[in-house]
């Protein structure tokens, strides 16, 4: 679940994290009752949104007077923000961080990640901060320290020092990184986090070191012991499909843009296969969807009607390998769906598995205009002569 | 022959009194699994069917002997249920639980570091020697005994397709493991090969990967390195847009890496026959197996 800067930034404070002043605002009178309680100007106006790349898309602007924060404010309100994160469909901005500007000394880059591959938790940090640092990645990666955490050991000192020293942090700054670092440390472990970024963490003239943006990820299957941060989900960052389709336990992903082939699969990785099956028929996949092992006519009704409200979807592919999932049931529960919702678009359906005899019958004595398709290769030629 | 598990294969189920660890120890019964014993904290000395419910594993591995266990335990408890099973001395544990916080299996893992056990999963549909012992969640009567085929995948329903059609193409399994759709597992792609290598029956191999991760590519570079059988190889994920986790928390193409276009290519590299078609795989598999 990803949360917004705003919202980070306020744990961070929990954990003695040094932030700049500041506070969020829904609206131009909001925006100028923070920027009056700062001490002064410059200021800085964000755009609060669940992607990165803000900066380039015109998203936080630097302001030198009130009029000039609110007149930023008034246009980052409201407009839609496209970003290499957001895809060319962009996203509405809904609020803005107002922020005490900084006597800003240094950039500088740091992550905390857990790693699949060693397991162990990653810090990652570069002297190289700011806002090319994916191109700094990709092109001189030995620019980026890495430094592995054994999540049953914890955070030692060795680790800070590796970290600091790697960063040629100054002696004055020492202190402070150390705490900022510990209590960043503490927040990850604590939070589930799936990922802890900060670009910038600035050093200051003044040897402080501040987090000036934060980005964290808490890992989903995690909430159930973060009950406190449920109320940073914030649904406007999501597809309304998907969160629609979240309430039913249904794991949609909408495709958007080209697709024209709904499908409808139980199993993540047979899912997957099934979209792969479809782009390949010459056609183009419209969402991802799971139905898992338990589905009910319910959920299958539910899944159609999340499908069909996408209008380029020229036909549905259901494709189901019942094992726990017995094909008559699914079949009994695809027919009652059917007739409920109305289709107005073919329906292609593979059942394969437990009854799947029984499963098959059900549907070719339904009245409804149900395909179906004896095998994998047998759906796919059927998907391709609905788009051609 | 097979591998990690066969008819000696003595089960315990950890969490066997709730609805999935009833209903699934009773289809391993059925299909012929030597069930020992049952954990359920608090319900020691009651009965499931006729298997003998214990309060801890500890006293499960005592009373009955068993070496093997598999976990229904729900996710908040079910990184301390594989912790109990390690240190009360089984030997294999399965973790059939999905959605348990990547956190806590970085502990795991690490934790089982210090003892001789093997984990497979979790969030996985478990491992099966057609004709011996299932255990886990995937239906029985479609697998064929009798080999001579391995068959490795991190995913549940697109591993029964595979099996499906290898039986239907008349050619059996050895033995058919799920590893798990989650980033941080127990057993991975070469374990599973290893072991496939060193099993005298084993005579071919069919890994079915998807996207996230970088597992894929390493096991083609143990195939190319140490397996003397042919490996047919297919990939879940092409159509998958970047930076979305699909179903599966592992199943994530994240800056670039993990890529099925990535896996596919480090496959083809390693001398493996890589599968471009689903709906074709079992003709592929005749044809390299046979």
């Amino acid at each position: 679940m990803k949360i917004h800067e705003y919202q980070a930034k306020e744990l961070f404070r929990k954990y003695g994290v040094a932030v700049p002043d500041g506070g969020v605002a829904f609206n131009v009178d909001e925006a100028k009752k923070v920027a009056q309680t700062l001490g002064g100007y410059p200021v800085v106006v964000k755009a609060q949104i669940h992607a990165g790349g803000r900066g380039k898309g015109g998203g936080v602007k630097l302001a030198s007077s009130l009029d000039e924060a609110l007149a930023f404010a008034e246009e980052i309100l409201g407009m839609n923000l496209v970003t290499h994160q957001t895809g060319p469909e962009g996203r509405i901005v809904k609020k803005v961080l107002i922020e005490q500007g900084l006597n800003i000394d240094k950039e500088l880059y740091l992550s905390i990640l857990p790693d699949r591959a060693t397991r162990k938790n990653i810090i990652m940090v570069s002297e190289a901060g700011g806002m090319d640092i994916e191109k700094v990645a990709d092109e001189t990666p030995e620019k980026i320290i890495k430094v592995y955490v054994d999540p049953l050991a914890g955070l030692s000192a060795y680790h800070l020092r590796e970290v600091a020293f790697g960063l040629k942090i100054p002696s004055g700054a020492m202190k402070p990184f150390f705490k900022l670092l510990q209590g960043l440390y503490k927040m990850f472990s604590d939070y589930d986090c799936s990922l802890l970024e900060i670009n910038p963490l600035v050093l200051t003239k003044e040897d402080n070191v501040i987090a000036l943006d934060a980005k964290v990820d808490v890992d989903g299957n995690s909430l159930f012991r973060h009950k406190d941060i449920m109320k940073y989900r914030d649904v406007d960052e999501e597809d309304p499909l998907e969160y629609e389709a979240s309430k039913y336990n249904l794991n949609y992903i909408n495709l958007g843009g080209k697709g024209n082939i709904g499908n409808m699969v139980n199993g993540a990785g047979l899912a997957m296969a099934t979209m792969d099956i479809i782009k390949k028929a010459g056609a183009e996949p419209a969402n991802f969807l799971d139905v898992g092992g338990g589905a009910d006519a319910e959920m299958v009704e539910n899944g159609f009607r999340i499908i069909l409200s996408d209008k380029n979807v020229k036909g549905i592919l259901i494709n189901i390998f019942g094992g726990i999932l017995r094909c008559d049931i699914l079949a009994t529960g695809v027919v009652a769906a059917a007739k409920k919702v109305g289709l107005n678009v073919p329906v292609i359906v593979r059942m394969e598995g437990t009854n799947v005899e029984e499963g098959r019958r059900i549907l070719s004595e339904s009245d409804l205009e149900l395909v179906s398709a004896v095998d994998l290769q047998d759906a796919a030629e059927k998907v391709a002569r609905i788009v051609n | 022959m097979s591998i990690f598990v066969n008819k000696n294969t003595r089960l315990l189920v950890q969490g066997i009194t709730g609805k999935e660890g009833q209903f699934h120890t009773r289809q391993c019964v059925e299909y012929g699994t030597n069930v020992v014993a049952g954990v359920t904290p608090g319900k020691g000395g009651q009965k499931m069917d006729e298997v003998p419910v214990y309060n801890t594993v500890k006293e499960a591995v005592a009373g009955a002997d068993a070496n093997t266990s598999m976990i229904f335990v729900p996710p908040p408890f079910a990184a301390d249920a594989i912790m109990e099973a390690a240190d009360a001395g089984v030997e294999l544990i399965i973790a059939i639980t999905e959605g348990i916080p990547v956190m806590d299996m970085l502990k795991v893992t690490n934790f089982l570091k210090n003892y001789k056990c093997r984990l497979i999963g979790p969030n996985c549909p478990g491992i099966i020697t057609p004709g011996e012992c299932k255990i886990g969640i995937m239906p029985g009567p479609m697998h064929k005994p009798g080999g001579p085929i391995g068959v490795v995948s991190r995913s549940g329903t697109l591993t029964y397709e595979v099996v499906h059609q290898l039986t239907m193409q008349g050619i059996g399994q050895t033995t058919c493991i799920g590893i798990g759709g989650d980033p941080v597992n127990g057993t991975d792609f070469i374990d599973c090969l290893d072991a496939f290598e060193k099993d005298p029956e084993t005579k071919g191999v069919v890994m079915v990967g998807e996207i996230g991760g970088s597992a894929e590519e390493e096991a083609s570079e143990f195939v190319k390195e140490n397996l003397s059988m042919p490996v047919v190889g297919f990939i879940a994920g092409i159509t998958a847009p970047p930076g979305r986790r699909m179903g599966h928390a592992g199943a994530i193409v994240s800056g670039g890496s993990g890529t099925a276009e990535g896996k596919i290519e480090a496959m083809e590299r390693c001398g493996i026959h890589v599968c471009d078609n689903l709906g074709t795989l079992g003709q592929l598999c005749t044809k390299v197996f046979t």
